[in-house]
């Protein structure tokens, strides 16, 4: 406690909380409306199109999952959103205000939206603290990381973190050394210090035991309502339990979308699964 | 703070780890600063002091060939922060060398005075070409601190431009050393037209003074090697610094997984045309201190084959560690000095068989090796125990 006082009374800049600074203003404008909003999106690779005509919108909160074919699609998709794959045409907007088809990718990142990838990326040769301490959300500019220190209070939202995504004993132990499960829940906890609105996680139980994968659907479900997700799985059973509404894409283009047990009724869906 | 409330944290963050500490911890730190630091005062008192009959004695050459190593190893270091930690491969690093060398030479070439063989205030090319007055930009290089200013300016200023295009259309790998090879052969075409003003093919030599001394006394040969140590262990410390700092593991974190970086919300550009700047900026300041201690400086300098044996030293000392280039710098051209003296036809084929001894057996170095050893060796006794 006395330390306490006596920060505040010296004014240490170190000590300050970490900074807010943002390069976009501050957070995302979803009063009338869905936090994520695809029109029209059409992404071609010489010829061939990745992404036809997709219409998708995502609602505050929600958590949606995206299922479908091996080169339906979703990847895709989450490349447009997040700024690394510029569509051809169409609109992508974060709430109502932020066209995400003019941002970059550390932009788009800044202004609220996680993204985890399909194979699991982490910076091996660091330690698993520095890999929680680099996403955590701070002013990211080249400037301030020359000086940037962490502050105690930092470090126990670091500590909080790693007790969260099971990693506490392994804090000093280089990425690079984790298992493949291991590192999907670094990565999950890299995007949550992130604190973005909107969570993009493609494929994040590949690679997890049945008890993991259980632990991860319990933390999706328990972020919902305070962020909106979109999980993109194969893992049928993973889906369930995340309860949300599916939506099914194929060929670039949405075929249904609505909840599982409907979905895995419809016709053209099963014909998309089991036929050929 | 956490031992106040431990109810409302119940993970103690003081467990956690510091980050940003490699293997070489501040012990192993202060040892290797001592090493350097008796080497820098130990060479100038046996040059000096020491009568040259006695065993002890080192020669005025052998003082020149340890400053001229040391130049060569700031090099090395600037080269590791961009390659071994931040995984661009520069292949001109050369180049900005020599833009160092030269900066500092016009100083020197203008120091000369009267006392060229043509006894004229222009320096001995220009007379030759019969050129009447300097060009522009051979102003105020009489003055020391405008050489010293420019050796730093003229590679800092040309990296951050080159760096900003090449970093913001995304050239990466080995586009970017193809490019900065291309860079450095260009500059040293470019050096080697006598119009250019550089002295051509010549460059600059002869050199009889710096501020005021004269640049083959012994005790200017000294100092000048004393600041060059100096410079450098400053140089050492400032590497440890960077690279232990979170800026130092956003290179580390953008060498492997570059698309991570960016989706966590840094923009990779301004980390990469810093660090880049940074390096250009210490290769300068290792060539304006190079050319007083050499004599000379031209356009071979430039010369593509240079820039690569920059990458071999940092290659076969150890990427991404902090002393590896040292050790690289000092093993390549300690050999290079002896080859060239014992076997000169022999010198490239050693060096090519370095290279490939180094890349297939020593991917990290001769610091790598070490480490390994060790760890051996700290295992077998814990099995002995
Ligand atoms: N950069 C690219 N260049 C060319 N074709 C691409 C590129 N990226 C994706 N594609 C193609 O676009 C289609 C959609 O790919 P995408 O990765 O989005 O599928 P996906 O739904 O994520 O599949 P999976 O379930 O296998 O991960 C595939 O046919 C793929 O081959
Ligand atoms: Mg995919």
């Amino acid at each position: 406690m006395s330390e306490l006082l006596a920060r505040a009374a010296s004014g240490d800049r170190e000590s300050a909380p970490v900074g807010y600074a943002r390069v976009l203003g501050e957070g995302v404008d979803t009063s009338h409306g869905p936090i994520l909003y695809l029109d029209d999106i059409t992404v071609s690779f010489d010829g061939f199109r990745a992404l036809n005509k997709l219409t998708l919108t995502i609602d505050v909160g929600e958590l949606r999952c995206i299922i479908g074919p091996n080169g339906a699609g979703k990847t895709t998709m989450m490349d447009v959103i997040t700024g690394k794959t510029r569509p051809d045409s169409g609109t992508a907007f974060f709430g109502q205000t932020i066209d995400l088809t003019r941002l970059s990718e550390p932009e788009i990142a800044t202004a609220g939206i996680g993204r985890k990838f399909q194979k699991p990326t982490v910076f091996e040769p660091l330690s698993v603290f520095e890999n929680l301490e680099l996403a955590m959300k701070t002013d990211k500019r080249a400037r301030h990381s020359l000086r940037a220190k962490l502050n105690s209070e930092a470090r126990d939202r670091i500590a909080e973190m790693l007790a969260r995504i099971n990693l506490f004993d392994s804090a000093a132990r280089l990425a690079g050394e984790l298992s493949h499960g291991q590192k999907q829940w670094l990565e999950i906890g890299m995007l949550l210090m992130q604190e973005p609105q909107l969570l993009l996680l493609d494929e994040p139980v590949a690679g997890m035991t049945d008890h993991e994968t259980a632990k991860t659907a319990e933390l999706f479900v328990s972020l919902a309502g305070s962020h909106s997700l979109v999980v993109v799985e194969h893992d049928m059973d993973f889906v369930e339990r995340l309860g949300g509404k599916v939506t099914v894409l194929h060929e670039g283009s949405v075929l249904a979308e609505g909840p599982l047990a409907e979905v895995q009724q419809d016709e053209r869906v099963i014909e998309v699964y089991l036929g050929r | 703070m956490n031992a106040a409330n431990p109810a409302v944290h119940p993970p103690s963050a003081a467990q956690l780890p510091v980050p940003g500490h490699g293997p070489l911890g501040p012990r192993g730190m202060a040892a290797v600063l001592v090493a350097l630091f008796v080497l820098v005062v130990l060479v100038p008192v046996l040059n000096l002091a020491v009568p040259a009959d006695s065993a002890l004695h080192l020669s005025a050459s052998t003082v020149a060939l340890a400053g001229k190593i040391m130049c060569y190893m700031m090099v090395a270091l600037a080269m590791n922060l961009i390659w071994g930690y931040t995984g661009i491969l520069s292949l001109g690093h050369g180049l900005f060398f020599a833009l160092g060398g030269y900066a500092m030479g016009m100083y020197l070439m203008r120091s000369i005075g009267r006392e060229g063989v043509y006894q004229s205030d222009l320096p001995d090319f220009m007379v030759f070409l019969d050129w009447k007055e300097l060009p522009w930009y051979w102003s105020f290089t009489e003055h020391f601190w405008y050489a010293a200013l420019l050796a730093v300016l003229v590679p800092g200023v040309l990296a951050l431009v080159f760096g900003f295009f090449a970093f913001r259309s995304r050239i990466k790998g080995v586009y970017f050393s193809i490019i900065t090879q291309a860079l450095t052969l260009a500059a040293m075409l470019l050096f080697f037209r006598n119009e250019t003003g550089f002295g051509g093919n010549n460059g600059f030599t002869d050199f009889k003074r710096i501020l005021g001394f004269s640049i083959t006394a012994p005790e200017t040969r000294a100092t000048l090697f004393a600041i060059s140590g100096a410079v450098l262990i400053a140089m050492l410390l400032f590497v440890r610094w960077l690279t232990g700092s979170k800026f130092g593991r956003i290179l580390t974190a953008i060498r492997d997984a570059e698309p991570r970086v960016m989706f966590c919300g840094y923009q990779p550009l301004y980390y990469k045309l810093t660090v880049w700047t940074i390096s250009a900026v210490m290769c300068g300041i290792a060539g304006a201190l190079y050319v007083p201690q050499v004599g000379i400086i031209n356009p071979g300098e430039m010369s593509p084959a240079n820039s690569i044996e920059i990458a071999v030293w940092v290659a076969l000392g150890g990427r991404a560690t902090l002393l590896g280039p040292l050790f690289g710098a000092g093993i390549v051209n300690g050999a290079k000095s002896w080859f060239t003296q014992a076997f000169p036809d022999m010198w490239l084929f050693f060096l090519g068989a370095l290279f490939i001894v180094a890349t297939l057996w020593l991917p990290n170095g001769v610091v790598g090796l070490w480490q390994q050893l060790r760890s051996k060796w700290q295992a077998n006794k814990e099995d002995a125990a």
